[in-house]
């Protein structure tokens, strides 16, 4: 039986990864899994320098879902290669390491800088994020801008590119193949959904940066209908992600288009969700007789 | 760290039925415990809640952790309805908790606010120096496990808000009192409200004594993943967000940066 897929010029194992910002640095989560049985660790998204993060309340619980606006905390590259590279660089699976800046001058750099570092898996390009002022969705979000910023990485490094794009447009058809035209190895689809939460006995929004983003399984059917669109448009492989919690709903994703998928907000309250998955995902070709997982990938029986 | 799955031994509450005691049978966990850390635990009960629920480490005995818990959302209301023999998920031991005196060390100054006390049994507990611990609620049912620092042969001086139980006021009055009697030697350690703890922290500037405080913030991974739970900590001239649930929960009083997040 084979779970290999392949995402550019990079080889994993089987098809189900973390989603960024979900799995810290992986050294968080080794003492409850076996980081080996992944498809490959996928880090908190890092820009050039340190930064801070937004203020407190930074996330909030609602109906089947977390809203969560972080800021995107994290070290910069050096911090991120000092402290949390050591580790990273000795598992078996690759790591994908997110990337963002505010500017296409910075995301170039970034991608310099982890090109030159040697051992990186694979570059994810965060150009969605909603809670950041400067960079993040801008990118995500306008035609033009996507196509520059992926074109800057491109020309900064040979390693798979992957672009994780954001789900707040009117059509993700035309900003897959403007990634994918700029010379993108493969699409993540999607980041969290723009959303807001208000304490009604304070009056107060129930976030410090007032918005953020919706993750968790209430975005899943949302996710699995970009996932098929984009399919549709590009021939680049896609890893489909948001509010996967178990094998049913990622083998949802393969069928829609997906050649690999993130599990996320599961993770935080079951932090063995993605190896979970990947024992379903198993079970689920053995009892079907499916030799290959690839065969799933756009199985959908829908008139596109 | 572990994730076990555990099984509930009791789950009794008080007689005013706002809080619970929950006894878990955690054979793996238990062993690990240090004073002040706490156990993430997962209440597949709740309908369209996702996330796991932090809770301080109260006893530690044999085999078996319990917490101490108020009824005050649909997390702990669905956990207030678990019976003995159910099953829950649980990680932990986690976070970073206090630093139990060594013997010959300083003499401990207890400081809880509410159901803070569960949190500083198990320092009162494992400390080779017995002191005094001085608890706050607002009614006399807030006053929880008085007896229990009585058995460890600790003092309790306690205090209500509407003076139905102990002096009346709030718990930092009889520790001042107390301090103006002699610093010499003493250490501050408190659980509680975040107001609390901020008054513990002046009281320990003003009398330049050394205080460890257990911070209460909400949290989402409680594994240092996600970046939920963090407050300000200062790093030399500077401060950066440290997270509660690893560099925490208990922090030096010194190097939090009250003011920072406002």
């Amino acid at each position: 039986m084979n779970l290999s897929v392949q995402i550019g010029t990079l080889k994993l194992q089987n098809p189900v990864l973390v989603a960024s910002g979900t799995f810290g640095y992986g050294a968080e989560y080794s003492e409850l899994i076996d980081l080996n049985q992944l498809g490959a660790v996928v880090v908190k998204g890092i820009r050039l320098g340190p930064v801070r993060g937004n203020p407190t309340p930074r996330t909030v619980e609602v109906a089947s879902g977390l809203i969560n606006a972080i800021g995107l905390q994290g070290p910069g590259v050096d911090g991120f290669i000092k402290k949390y590279w050591p580790f990273l660089k000795l598992l078996k699976v690759p790591t994908i390491i997110n990337i963002w800046g505010t500017t296409v001058e910075e995301y170039a750099e970034v991608a310099r800088r982890f090109d030159a570092l040697g051992g990186v898996g694979a570059l994810e390009l965060n150009v969605s994020c909603p809670n950041i002022k400067e960079g993040g969705a801008q990118f995500g979000t306008d035609v033009k801008l996507l196509g520059e910023v992926v074109a800057a990485c491109r020309q900064s490094t040979r390693l798979p590119l992957i672009t994780k794009l954001s789900p707040n447009v009117v059509s993700i058809a035309p900003y897959a193949r403007a990634a994918e035209d700029a010379g993108s190895d493969a699409l993540s689809i999607m980041n969290s959904y723009p959303a807001m939460a208000i304490d009604i006995k304070t009056r107060k929004p129930s976030l410090g940066n007032v918005t953020g983003g919706l993750t968790g399984p209430c975005i899943k059917p949302i996710a699995i209908k970009l996932v098929w669109e984009a399919a549709a448009a590009v021939k680049i492989p896609i890893i489909g992600m948001g509010g996967i919690q178990t094998a049913t709903d990622a083998i949802e994703f393969l069928m829609a288009g997906a050649t690999a998928v993130a599990v996320g907000t599961a993770t935080f309250y079951e932090p063995r969700t993605a190896v979970q998955v990947i024992a379903g995902v198993r079970e689920f070709m053995q009892s079907h007789g499916i030799e290959d997982v690839r065969e799933l990938v756009g199985s959908v029986r829908a008139a596109k | 760290m572990l994730e076990q799955t555990v099984q509930i031994v009791s789950n009794e509450p008080d007689p005013t039925d706002l809080y619970f005691r929950l006894v878990m049978s955690a054979p793996r966990i238990a062993p690990l415990v240090q004073p002040g850390q706490f156990v993430h635990l997962r209440i597949q009960s709740i309908k369209d809640a996702l996330l796991r629920r932090p809770f301080s480490i109260f006893q530690v005995s044999g085999d078996t952790v319990s917490i101490l818990y108020k009824n005050v959302g649909k997390g702990t209301d669905a956990l207030s309805r678990m019976r003995p023999a159910q099953d829950l998920s649980l990680i932990g031991p986690l976070g970073h908790g206090f630093t139990v005196p060594p013997p010959g060390g300083e003499s401990p100054l207890l400081v809880a606010g509410g159901y803070g006390m569960a949190a500083l049994y198990l320092l009162a507990q494992r400390s080779p120096q017995k002191g005094i611990v001085f608890v706050g609620g607002r009614r006399r049912v807030d006053i929880l496990c008085q007896d229990e620092f009585q058995s460890l042969g600790w003092e309790v001086r306690a205090t209500t808000e509407d003076g139905s139980h102990g002096g009346k006021g709030l718990v930092t009055q009889p520790l001042l009192a107390e301090l103006r009697s002699g610093t010499a030697g003493r250490k501050l350690f408190a659980c509680g409200p975040t107001p609390m703890l901020r008054a513990v922290g002046r009281i320990a500037e003003e009398f330049n004594l050394p205080a460890e405080l257990s911070m209460d913030e909400h949290m989402c991974c409680g594994v240092g993943v996600c970046l939920t739970c963090v407050i300000p900590v200062k790093t030399g001239a500077d401060w950066e967000y440290q997270r509660t649930c690893t560099e925490g929960p208990v922090f030096d009083s010194t190097r939090i940066a009250w003011d920072a997040n406002s």
